[in-house]
């Protein structure tokens, strides 16, 4: 640490900074870059889901087989040239649709953890400042959503659900809309109990007092000086809740009350695989291994993150 | 007491309470502070000593508002503090600043020490232009003994005296009256503990400040005091000007405290007065005289009688039954 460094018994501060290199500064979000990037497996996953983005959102302009077309003379084929992930029951294509489904699943993922984060990041963000009656409401709330179990309540709530929204924004729309809003909703108290345990530590520091002591707003102590600071750990946990919505995705789909039954996403291709298992493995196995592969690499992301962010950890 | 009074605390007390059982009932209550009245005036450094736990700290941020006082009054320049809100407080903290015992934990890391320093003038509206706010900081950081390209850098760059001057320059970038230092020096090592006294000494001639020094040595209060209160499980036991209270001690406690100074003359030899026991526990302090259970010259009526503050020599109070 700096504080071990030798100084001078004169009255005027040394001029120069030890521990900081020449030219060169670190702010602490390129401190947690340099760490992230020791962390090999991360840095290797990072790419991988790069790479799996970057297929499914380009993968449309390059390999432009539809996705619909049906050839019942090329069904359940293998991987070949024409085909190279091999054709479904109705003689499919099964890299167009896993492209397309793909971008569906990681846009559910994505869309469903930021609204996990949003309301555990509200909720959490005002327990921990409020403390007392609130707080104490608030902690039983998440409670209560913990305590629920979630496939079941997924499956009622879409059973439910799912033609009233249909109605309002269309079948895709609709049932993106619900998804996400189901998936987010029943993920949302692990980042709420999170943040409120940061704000509850983080509220007591002596820089938040610092802060207040200068007349600093309640609203200006909690963005500049709580919520950066409280930042770290829910980056990590948004990262797996992607994985974990994605999942969840695939789990509806799979149990066919995901998207409509025409729209191919990775659970669905999945679900549709599963009665030919024996005479065509290959169709099952594309989707599941990008499941795995895209969920695997996303929790080594936040694993790196998590090592990355925590500054009492020196690499 | 005189006239020229920036600060007067009178009867302050601070109650926490120890809530457990079924609805978090309020089952007991620790006595942080416990009726504690002192002046300081202007220009003057008050020097406040004690054990860890005998409520120093929490009476310095009673003052300031940081921690809401459960009773007592606090006047500064003559208005009072404990009424004051919304517009009056934010006022009140131009007038009264902080600084902090631990360097590491009162700097933001996630800030620069620009906007650290910089914050309050933002707060304030004290600086009309991004460029003027800079221009600021820089003086700001000069008057500490700092660079003004460290502006741009961050907290964990520094070692523990210079963020001790960052957090000095942050304090006094409102130009307060009066600044708090909530033992400022204690997590220094021994070195710097001498640059930072010696620094706070320049700006209260530079800016005529007024400090609170609150610390838990009193060789470093001795230094830098022109009076010294000494405090004992949330009250203060003797006040008296600096060179007063260490030539001549009037309570059994402060007797204690100074055998513990060392002298720095080997061939001095001194009678060390050892205290018997620990501190009591502050949810049920002892009756009477806080101090009886552990003072060399209690007598029975000790336990019974709270004894008061009393001018026993001019401007020398001290609270015992039997001395002064």
């Amino acid at each position: 640490m700096a504080g071990s460094t030798h100084a001078s018994l004169s009255a005027k501060a040394p001029a120069a900074v030890p521990g900081a290199r020449k030219g060169r500064r670190f702010s602490p979000w390129q401190e947690a870059w340099r760490r992230f990037r020791r962390h090999k497996m991360a840095l290797f996953s990072a790419f991988a889901l790069f790479l799996v983005v970057f297929g499914v959102l380009a993968g449309p302009f390059l390999w432009r087989v539809p996705i619909n077309e049906i050839d019942f003379a090329a069904k359940l084929q293998g991987p070949s040239w024409a085909h190279p992930m091999g054709t479904d029951d109705l003689g499919q294509d099964l890299l167009s649709r896993l492209i397309y489904g793909g971008r569906i699943s990681i846009a559910v993922g994505v869309a469903a953890m930021i609204v996990a984060i949003f309301v555990g990041m509200l909720v959490g963000a005002l327990a921990g400042m409020a403390s007392g009656g609130l707080d104490a409401a608030l902690m039983w709330l998440t409670d209560l959503f913990l305590s629920l179990p979630q496939l079941p309540l997924l499956l009622l709530v879409i059973y439910l659900f799912r033609e009233p929204v249909k109605g309002v924004l269309g079948v895709e729309g609709g049932a993106f809309i619900l998804i996400v809003g189901v998936i987010g909703a029943t993920r949302w108290m692990a980042a709420a109990r999170l943040v409120r345990a940061q704000f509850l530590s983080l509220r007591e520091k002596e820089f938040v007092e610092a802060a207040r002591a200068l007349g600093a707003s309640r609203m200006r102590q909690v963005m500049m000086h709580i919520l950066p600071n409280a930042l770290g750990p829910v980056i990590v946990v948004a990262t797996i809740d992607i994985a974990a919505a994605i999942i969840a995705e695939s789990t509806l789909s799979f149990l066919g009350l995901g998207f409509p039954s025409d729209v191919p996403t990775w659970g669905s291709v999945l679900r549709d695989a599963k009665d030919y298992l024996d005479i065509a493995p290959h169709w099952a196995l594309f989707p599941g291994g990008l499941i795995f592969i895209t969920v695997l690499a996303i929790n080594f992301i936040g694993d790196g993150l998590r090592d990355a962010l925590d500054p009492r950890r020196v690499l | 007491m005189g006239k020229d009074q920036l600060l007067s605390v009178r009867d302050l007390r601070k109650h926490f309470a120890v809530k457990g059982g079924l609805f978090s009932r309020e089952v007991e209550r620790v006595h942080a502070v416990d009726g504690v009245s002192f002046d300081i005036g202007k220009g003057e450094t008050l020097g406040l000593v004690g054990e860890s736990g005998c409520g120093k700290s929490t009476t310095g941020r009673c003052i300031l508002r940081l921690i809401e006082p459960s009773s007592g009054e606090v006047t500064f320049q003559g208005a009072d503090v404990m009424r004051m809100s919304g517009e009056a407080l934010r006022a009140l903290r131009r007038d009264m600043q902080i600084i902090f015992q631990d360097p590491y934990a009162s700097l933001n890391p996630r800030l620069t020490v620009g906007a650290i320093v910089g914050e309050a003038l933002e707060i304030h509206g004290l600086a009309k232009s991004r460029r003027e706010l800079e221009e600021r900081v820089v003086q700001l950081l000069e008057t500490v003994g700092l660079q003004p390209d460290h502006m741009r850098r961050f907290p964990h760059e520094f070692s523990g005296g210079q963020r001790q001057r960052i957090g000095i320059a942050r304090a006094l970038a409102v130009e307060p009256k009066l600044i708090v230092c909530d033992e400022p020096v204690s997590a220094l090592d021994v070195s710097i503990q001498a640059q930072v006294i010696n620094l706070l000494e320049d700006l209260q001639e530079k800016f005529s400040l007024t400090y609170l020094f609150i610390a838990h040595d009193l060789s470093v209060v001795e230094h830098i005091s022109t009076r010294i209160a000494v405090m004992y499980l949330g009250r203060v036991v003797e006040i008296a000007p600096s060179r007063d209270l260490y030539d001549t001690p009037l309570h059994p406690y402060t007797e204690a405290l100074l055998s513990a100074v060392p002298i720095p003359d080997p061939t001095v030899k001194r009678k060390r007065i050892m205290l018997q026991g620990d501190v009591p526990n502050p949810i049920h302090p002892p009756s009477g005289c806080h101090f009886h259970t552990r003072c060399p010259i209690a007598r029975p009526d000790c336990a019974q009688r709270d004894p008061v503050l009393r001018e026993s020599r001019p401007g020398h109070w001290v609270a015992c039954h039997y001395r002064g």
